[in-house]
């Protein structure tokens, strides 16, 4: 393996860490309208208080290395969405200062104010980075300049928008688990319907976008004809779906949110295949497509980049293995809440 | 007007990294200031320091949050607004800023929910090494940022791969990349302001309650612990730029001429212009008043050597003299009156009688608005004085644009940009506002919620601060 396909998995993995950790934060905001009055709100933004800035910092960490590893896609990317990501912009940044904002002063308008923000904000990042990979799924109009060839509408393709409502159900699914495991007491019973109704809508999603990608996507099941060996992770996501109600059924919650994890895993696993060894598909000429050679940067840049990513990451997993079990449990309020 | 393309990315550039550059210096600053009282208290186990760094804490947090909110802008930025540019720096940038991420963000990040949410889940222990650990966090992402800033004005370790506009910079040494000429010196200069920073703006508020006669204990020690840090870093800071200055002087000559407005190379020594006026078409400083030959000995150690002049340059490659020449000359006056507040300061803190005037006291309570316009003056110096480059000699400004970005859409995220930044600043006071208000928790003083609340303003107490009372009309609600 070169290094060229060694950050693509890097990439892959990072993604994979930023769906499953901020997944759930997203998908509580999503939710976080669900409830009605502010105690339940605040237990609902508190679940995930201390936890959402480092999820975030993944996305952060993404786009580093992106710009790091993959300069050109980095920049095609940025530039030829440039509204899509101004919007997503404008999202990530409502939805920060809502948490940080909301309970800071006594208002039962100040704080609906906030509550629908960080709801809204919550949804529409979600919808956008859905419909990111929508695209990067079907491919995109690169030129061969490397500079994308589209307009802002081309983005919203109905199968990237279908993708993007996936990405809603799968993290409001994903959310709602979670909060079922920092949850208790009436509220819980509560969640515990939730996890039912968005699963299934999950589950519609995914056979949607599954049946649309098989018949009207052929760039994204190429791989699997060269490759049917990929169709097992098809077969192990499947059965980690499966076993989200299973084990909701079971009363073992943990499990459950082990299996969404494990669900969302092989989705970006499963869209890496679609992809490689593209970064983006060019749609007007395949031999316009980024890929992992022409799209990367210098040899030695990968290199260096492998050395600072094996110096960091096992402190990067050990501390956030740390700051997680601190603040394991159910949501208690005091006095350093949101 | 001039609304094209580059004039409208150059312009929410500006505007966003301003903006941002709002929030990191206190960080910065404040974080080291938490490790200090902090320590105090594990040192002395009094409940004050506790109070007291719980209350920073307080501050700390709203302020990290909006630098996190607004920095997430800029790294998204090189690539929508500079995709030119990305391409040319990405083997060289790139990897500073996914280091800042890995080393920095995740450390900053993560520690920063033990600080805030962690003190009745660890040990005290625990809790300082975290603060520790933000503190640290905060000054690794200056380090790479400025690291990553400073290749940009003294280019070293790469090589030019390919021509024109396809061309990129490939990483040759790595390490003479991450030390190139400028980098040491501006890191040094950059903390040491964000030192200045945080210093003043605990004083700032300190003083207000000592003004006031609220909190005395502890607006006090704080205060003081404010006065040494600033006096200690006001004091680093000229030296931090004099160095600073002769590394100008060696590598970007061009940004030290417009600095001081040096348009002709003289014979003999060049002078140091206290203030003045510079006129580009004319070529001259009008209404300036000048130190023979200072400009010659700070910038190479002899009064006598002629400081090179923009003539040396062709015109198209000079800086916006104006801008530059005023930018450059309030960060040093802001720094020499630091200088002196922070002396006068330390001279009556030494006497004792510092807080009994009120004069002074004042000063400090105006003073915060300075060493916030310093760090922007300091950084509108470096980065308007590297233009018409981005890449000192090596990619213009106006060559490091996206292609693919219509003027439309950059004057459309402009607007966005006004509205929410003007938003988040106008809460940001009010929250900043409210928590300064409501002070430090007061140790061993029952509450006044508990006098006027009775046992349920204690129970509100306990679950929440400003939250309390809604949470509780809730619940009762559902109890009657």
């Amino acid at each position: 393996m070169n290094l060229n396909v060694l950050w693509f998995i890097l990439l892959g993995l990072l993604l994979t860490g930023y769906a499953i950790l901020d997944g759930f934060d997203l998908g509580v905001g999503i939710l976080h309208l669900a409830v009605k009055n502010d105690c339940d709100r605040r237990i609902l933004m508190n679940s995930i208080g201390p936890l959402w800035d480092g999820n975030e910092v993944w996305l952060v960490t993404f786009g580093g290395a992106l710009f790091a590893a993959f300069p050109i896609v980095y920049a095609t990317v940025f530039s030829g969405f440039y509204t899509a990501f101004m919007v997503l912009l404008f999202a990530l940044i409502f939805r920060a200062v809502s948490m940080e904002f909301r309970s800071k002063h006594d208002s039962a308008s100040w704080r609906s104010f906030w509550d629908v923000s960080f709801c809204l904000a919550s949804g529409l990042a979600t919808l956008l980075f859905g419909v990111a990979v929508g695209n990067a799924m079907r491919g995109m109009p690169i030129g061969p300049d490397m500079e994308y060839h589209g307009a802002f509408l081309d983005l919203l393709h109905p199968y990237a928008l279908l993708v993007g409502l996936f990405a809603v159900a799968t993290f409001a699914m994903h959310g709602s688990i979670y909060l079922y495991l920092k949850t208790e007491g009436d509220l819980q019973r509560r969640i515990h319907e939730w996890m039912w109704r968005t699963f299934g809508i999950f589950l519609v999603f995914y056979l949607f976008t599954t049946i649309y990608t098989l018949v009207d996507i052929p760039a994204a099941t190429a791989n699997f004809r060269l490759h049917p060996a990929a169709w097992g992770v098809v077969g192990l996501n499947v059965l980690a779906i499966a076993n989200i109600p299973r084990a909701i059924h079971q009363q073992r919650p943990g499990y459950a949110f082990f299996s969404s994890c494990a669900t969302i895993a092989a989705l970006t696993f499963l869209f890496g295949v679609a992809l490689f060894p593209d970064l983006v598909h060019s749609t007007l000429n395949p031999d316009w497509s980024l890929t992992v050679y022409n799209a990367a940067s210098s040899h030695k840049t990968l290199s260096i980049m492998a050395t600072i990513a094996a110096l960091g990451m096992p402190f990067v997993l050990a501390y956030t293995s740390v700051v997680y079990w601190v603040f394991r449990g159910k949501v208690q309020l005091g006095t350093l809440s949101y | 007007m001039d609304l094209s393309v580059l004039t409208l990315s150059r312009f929410q550039f500006a505007l966003t990294i301003m903006f941002h550059y709002l929030f990191p210096p206190l960080s910065i600053g404040l974080g080291g200031i938490l490790v200090i009282m902090e320590a105090m208290y594990l040192k002395t186990g009094r409940l004050e320091y506790e109070a007291m760094t719980k209350f920073w804490t307080k501050i700390f947090a709203v302020n990290f949050a909006m630098g996190v909110a607004s920095g997430i802008v800029m790294e998204f930025e090189f690539g929508t607004n500079w995709a030119t540019y990305s391409r040319f720096v990405g083997d060289v940038f790139g990897s500073a800023l996914a280091a800042e991420g890995i080393f920095a963000f995740f450390l900053e990040s993560g520690f920063l929910a033990v600080l805030i949410f962690g003190w009745d889940r660890v040990s005290v222990r625990t809790h300082f090494f975290s603060t520790c650990m933000v503190a640290v966090g905060a000054f690794f992402s200056s380090i790479w940022i400025v690291i990553a800033n400073s290749w940009q004005q003294t280019p070293a370790g790469f090589h030019i791969v390919g021509q024109g506009l396809g061309a990129r910079a490939e990483i040759t040494d790595f390490r003479a990349m991450v030390f190139n000429p400028s980098s040491i010196h501006r890191l040094a200069h950059t903390v040491i302001g964000a030192y200045i920073l945080a210093a003043f703006f605990v004083m700032s508020i300190t003083a207000y309650y000592i003004l006031k006669g609220r909190h005395m204990n502890f607006a006090k020690k704080s205060f003081t612990i404010g006065l040494i840090v600033a006096t200690v870093a006001s004091l680093a800071e000229p030296i931090s730029g004099d160095l600073q200055g002769r590394t100008v002087a060696q590598t970007q000559p061009a940004k030290l001429a417009a600095m001081e407005a040096v348009f002709r190379t003289g014979e003999g020594p060049t002078p140091l212009y206290l203030f003045g006026q510079p006129d580009p078409s004319e070529q001259q400083v009008k209404y300036g008043v000048a130190i023979p030959g200072l400009l010659s000995y700070l910038a190479y150690g002899d009064a006598h050597k002629p400081v090179a002049g923009l003539d040396r340059v062709p015109q198209r490659d000079w800086p916006p003299v104006a801008v530059t020449f005023h930018a450059f000359h309030i960060m040093v006056w802001l720094g020499a009156l630091f200088v002196v507040l922070t002396l006068v300061g330390t001279y009556f803190r030494w006497r004792g009688t510092i807080f009994e005037k009120r004069w002074l006291l004042w000063m400090f309570v105006l003073a915060v608005p300075l060493p916030y316009a310093a760090n922007q003056f300091g950084w509108m110096t470096a980065e308007v004085g590297r233009q018409p480059w981005v890449v000192y000699g090596l990619l213009r400004t106006s060559d490091a644009l996206s292609k693919a970005v219509a003027a439309n859409q950059v004057l459309g995220s402009i607007i966005m940009f006004i509205v929410i930044y003007a938003l988040l600043f106008v809460v940001w006071v009010f929250v900043l506002d409210s928590k300064i208000k409501h002070g430090p928790d007061e140790v061993g003083a029952v509450p006044a919620a508990a006098v006027r609340g009775g046992v349920l303003g204690i129970a509100g107490l306990r679950a929440g601060t400003g939250g309390a009372s809604l949470t509780e009309t809730d619940k009762a609600k559902k109890k009657g």
